[in-house]
């Protein structure tokens, strides 16, 4: 099952991947996820592993990702090691007008259940498609708060310097 | 599924032979009648169909096979709903220790494990010590490859000293029948192997809180009366016969099955208790068990007053 959502934020590309690359701020802006932990001596980049968890239903599924692409700042994709098969991926592209377009895609698989598996998948999609368009939504906040912040700590420094 | 209970033998196998629990001196004292002889007869088919105890028939691959179909159960059927499995250390020997509810069909067990298995994975190994006759029920062997195994001290200390974590029911099959409407007690039948094994092997208890469970049927009463009538205490280490309105039987005597209503399935674990440093170097069993109940019925009070109706949750 493939679940996919965009979103265009009025920010620059660079302040979304700051806040997508820390790993400290996942679980503020990641709808359903409980624990997104680093597990390894790499906190951030290429090949940083993290124990995450994702609530579905009456568990919480997930297990042990590592980072399989890590382009600065525009591709971030994880794959699973343990748990869950899936794969997760951030997109971001520049938009006319200091914007950026992000794309959340999050695609998962229950492999070797049969129908029971088939089944499992699809009761869950549309939990999961809620959590990836709120997970958007939180981000946008995130990002253009920060936009706000980083606008007015400009002004304040602009007042005391004329 | 059942207590573990450090106090009594076992045989070399790791499970209890059922009719030397009790007392084997006033089983033997009197001749044996025509009734005797069948439950005796009846308690070594239980016994010779019980499989050896390994915990290597474990089998994670299995779990993360079927966790879908029992992932549909417990959020679609049961609605249920796992809080705190933060509080259970990441890894090391850990002795979970549950209330118990639903009768035979054990949806808190099912809702649990499942809710494990993810957060922990399926590589984490974690057994649960049950009933000899649920092991011997035929087409239910491949509990044993959930990690499911017969409730008796050496299959306890094996799990444990192995690094696993263990789920025990000290209430068993006594609490899991009571009446629904004492779906809101605590009731381990004043059970504590579970803390002698504990201090034993040195591990930290997590208390596992459910209710929901008494609501999946109406059980009427635990039927101990008639249990000790038919002498299945001595022959099959049942102390109850339970007597129940559920599906599909109306009057349910045994409850051998049921199809259990769609009751909301909620459970609670605490913070693990490290009974040492919690109640000294020599603690007394009594005043841990005692701590223990009052902490899992404070809790389970807690979890019945969010419901607010029976069923429904």
């Amino acid at each position: 099952m493939r679940i996919k959502d965009d979103i265009v934020v009025a920010g620059p590309v660079q302040t979304a991947w700051s806040v997508i690359a820390d790993p400290a701020r996942v679980l503020s802006y990641m709808s359903g996820v409980t624990r997104w932990e680093v597990a390894g001596d790499l906190p951030a980049g290429l090949g940083a592993r993290y124990r995450m968890l994702f609530r579905i239903g009456a568990a919480e599924v997930g297990g042990l990702i590592e980072v399989v692409e890590f382009s600065e700042p525009f591709e971030f994709a994880w794959t699973s090691i343990t748990g869950l098969d899936q794969r997760g991926r951030w997109r971001l592209r520049e938009v006319p007008g200091g914007r950026t377009r992000i794309e959340f895609r999050l695609a998962y698989v229950v492999a070797g259940a049969g129908l029971s598996g088939w089944l499992a998948e699809r009761i869950a999609a549309p939990t999961v498609s809620g959590h990836v368009r709120q997970t958007l939504k939180q981000l946008g906040r995130i990002i253009e708060h920060e936009q706000l912040r980083e606008r007015a700590a400009r002004r304040r420094a602009g007042a005391r310097g004329g | 599924m059942a207590q573990a209970d450090t106090t009594k033998s076992s045989s070399r196998n790791g499970h209890e032979s059922p009719a030397t629990v009790d007392d084997p001196g006033a089983w033997a004292a009197r001749p044996p009648s025509l009734i005797d002889r069948a439950w005796r007869e009846l308690a070594g088919i239980v016994q010779r169909r019980l499989p050896r105890a390994d915990l290597d028939e474990r089998d994670p691959d299995f779990i993360r096979e079927q966790l879908p179909l029992f992932w549909l159960f417990s959020s679609v059927w049961f609605r249920g709903e796992v809080r705190g499995l933060g509080n259970i250390p990441d890894d090391g020997p850990v002795l979970l220790v549950g209330n118990h509810s639903g009768g035979n069909m054990i949806p808190d067990t099912m809702v649990f494990s499942v809710a494990f298995s993810t957060y922990f994975g399926v590589e984490r190994a974690f057994y649960q010590l049950a009933h000899n006759l649920v092991l011997s029920i035929p087409g239910l062997s491949w509990l044993r490859k959930f990690g499911t195994v017969a409730a008796s001290p050496t299959n306890a200390r094996n799990a444990l000293s192995s690094g696993a974590a263990l789920l025990v029911y000290p209430g068993g099959d006594y609490e899991v029948h009571r009446p629904s409407w004492q779906s809101g007690r605590v009731d381990f039948g004043g059970r504590d192997g579970f803390i002698h094994l504990a201090l034993e092997q040195d591990v930290p208890i997590v208390p596992v809180v459910a209710i929901g469970g008494q609501e999946t049927a109406l059980f009427l009463t635990r039927g101990e009366r008639l249990a000790r009538l038919l002498a299945l205490d001595r022959v099959l280490r049942l102390k109850v016969l339970p007597i129940s309105l559920s599906l599909p039987w109306i009057v349910n005597i045994g409850d051998l099955g049921h199809i259990p209503l769609p009751a909301k399935i909620t459970i609670e674990t605490l913070p693990a208790i490290d009974l040492r440093a919690e109640f000294g170097p020599d603690p007394d069993v009594g005043e841990i068990y005692d701590h223990l109940i009052r902490l899992m019925q404070d809790t389970l009070d807690a979890l019945a007053a969010e419901r607010r109706f029976p069923v429904l949750g």
